[in-house]
């Protein structure tokens, strides 16, 4: 519960964006956030808001945790902790 | 002897880049050393800390003489009672109940929500307050949002709260705030915790700064640290190096997370909503300042002034006698492990725990369960 989620922010829509977590596409708030997001930035996602914008150095280093830990199977409780955070974001509607 | 055990147990972990964790593990072991007491316990209050620590195997590469303990860092796991019934007692009364996944399965004083369940009561199991929110917009029913977790979690549960929900929504808050129960467990006599890991994420709402006073008031050093397995190993070097110094401070290890201030627009929600009251933390103790209630302002979304809840219903029946046995609250105080406990494993197990612990995927014993826990080397 407390690894969030780093997604690939899209598309803004006033307060919410689109954001590719590692292939699966949500919409996430923005009402926590304290910096403007733009497409193509970083964010990490707690149960469906962006809590902070990733400095681009960091990505990297940031994005390694997760692609490791979503190799492994769903019984794993922090791979089922990560996809939980995926799943908290809202599934995009049909114009999305 | 011990640098060849080092050496192979790091080279068969899954670390990004072995040799820099091989210099942490070195460095940790000579600075313990350094130290030359035995042991020198430290304590971290994060879930997905103690996951990543097992996962990774981290306590089979720390020095024998470091003691790094789980402390109350599981949300779910320190829900009270009386809370768990609260919501047992709304879904019995035709309240439809959403929460996550976690909560339903802790047992109230009588019963779980999953038992409620099974008798009928409606409840949901949600990922986030928002789709909680979004399910009472669904229906006519009333839906209480039983929330759980600590400060970076009430956070969202704020942002809803503030977001004009539906009428036919209100929360039931069951969230918990972090620092105080430091100072509590700093407190204990048993104990003996010379110093904590903090939780990134966590800091990254509240920011690093939060810990001053702690660090101030007790004077135990305070490390930042992240969930990677080198930030892990990275945060406790320079913990055990503050301890070393005798150097009580925040140290921030992980920046590219979390400032000195936080998330000052995450900060503004949690506290416009939220106020800080004392209560009991299951197992630990009465904790002040400890939970987060929402301020009075927000009466039309608190299930507590919405509704009459009245929990003594439920207390007819005695505790089981197995859960007389259990040591969850010792356990997450910091002064047992898992192993210690005669119902580990055997009666407690994750498909039919006794203690919250053995419930939520953030719990010392489930944790210890799935991931085989503390090597004995």
């Amino acid at each position: 519960m407390c690894l969030g989620v780093p997604g690939r922010v899209v598309e803004v829509r006033g307060r919410t964006a689109i954001v590719d977590f590692f292939g699966v596409r949500r919409e996430t708030r923005l009402d926590v956030v304290d910096e403007p997001v733009t497409p193509g930035d970083y964010i990490l996602n707690h149960v469906g808001f962006a809590i902070r914008k990733i400095p681009s150095h960091e990505i990297q280093d940031t994005l390694a945790l997760y692609e490791l830990l979503l190799k492994e199977a769903d019984g794993d409780m922090m791979a089922a902790d990560v996809r939980g955070e995926i799943a908290a974001s809202r599934e995009r509607g049909p114009d999305a | 002897m011990p640098e060849t055990l080092l050496t192979e147990g790091v080279s068969e972990l899954r670390f990004r880049d072995p040799a820099q964790a091989r210099a942490l593990a070195g460095a940790l072991g000579r600075v313990v050393a350094e130290i030359g007491r035995s042991p020198v316990s430290v304590m971290h209050v994060c879930g997905s800390h103690e996951q990543a620590i097992a996962k990774f195997g981290l306590r089979a590469v720390l020095p024998r003489d470091l003691n790094v303990i789980m402390g109350p860092g599981c949300p779910v796991c320190v829900t009270d009672i009386p809370e768990v019934d609260e919501a047992i007692v709304l879904a019995q009364d035709g309240v439809r109940i959403a929460t996550y996944g976690d909560m339903l399965k802790v047992p109230g004083s009588a019963k779980s929500l999953a038992d409620a369940q099974a008798e009928g009561a409606k409840i949901d199991v949600v990922y986030s307050a928002a789709q909680a929110a979004e399910l009472a917009r669904d229906t006519n029913e009333d839906v209480v949002f039983f929330a759980s977790g600590f400060e970076t979690t009430a956070v969202a549960t704020a942002a809803v709260v503030l977001s004009a929900p539906p009428a036919n929504f209100s929360v039931l808050s069951a969230h918990k705030y972090i620092p105080p129960v430091m100072e509590i467990v700093a407190e204990m006599p048993d104990t003996r915790v010379e110093g904590f890991l903090a939780a990134g994420h966590a800091a990254t709402i509240t920011g690093s700064a939060i810990f001053e006073r702690f660090v101030e008031r007790h004077k135990i050093p305070v490390v930042v640290a992240g969930f990677e397995p080198l930030d892990i190993l990275g945060g406790l070097v320079k913990l055990v190096e503050l301890v070393r110094d005798r150097s009580p401070a925040v140290v921030n290890m992980y920046p590219r997370c979390v400032t000195p201030e936080g998330n000052r627009n995450a900060q503004d929600q949690l506290w416009r909503v939220f106020r800080t009251v004392g209560g009991n933390w299951r197992g630990i103790a009465h904790v002040p300042n400890g939970n987060l209630r929402l301020r009075d302002e927000f009466a039309t979304v608190d299930a507590r002034k919405k509704y009459q809840i009245d929990v003594r219903r439920l207390w007819t029946h005695a505790p089981s006698a197995l859960t007389q046995v259990c040591i969850c609250g010792t356990i997450m105080a910091g002064t047992a492990s898992p192993h210690e406990c005669p119902l580990f494993g055997k009666q407690c197990v994750p498909d039919s725990p006794v203690g919250a612990c053995m419930v939520s995927s953030e719990g010392t014993c489930k944790i210890w369960y799935q991931y085989g826990g503390h090597p004995d080397l």
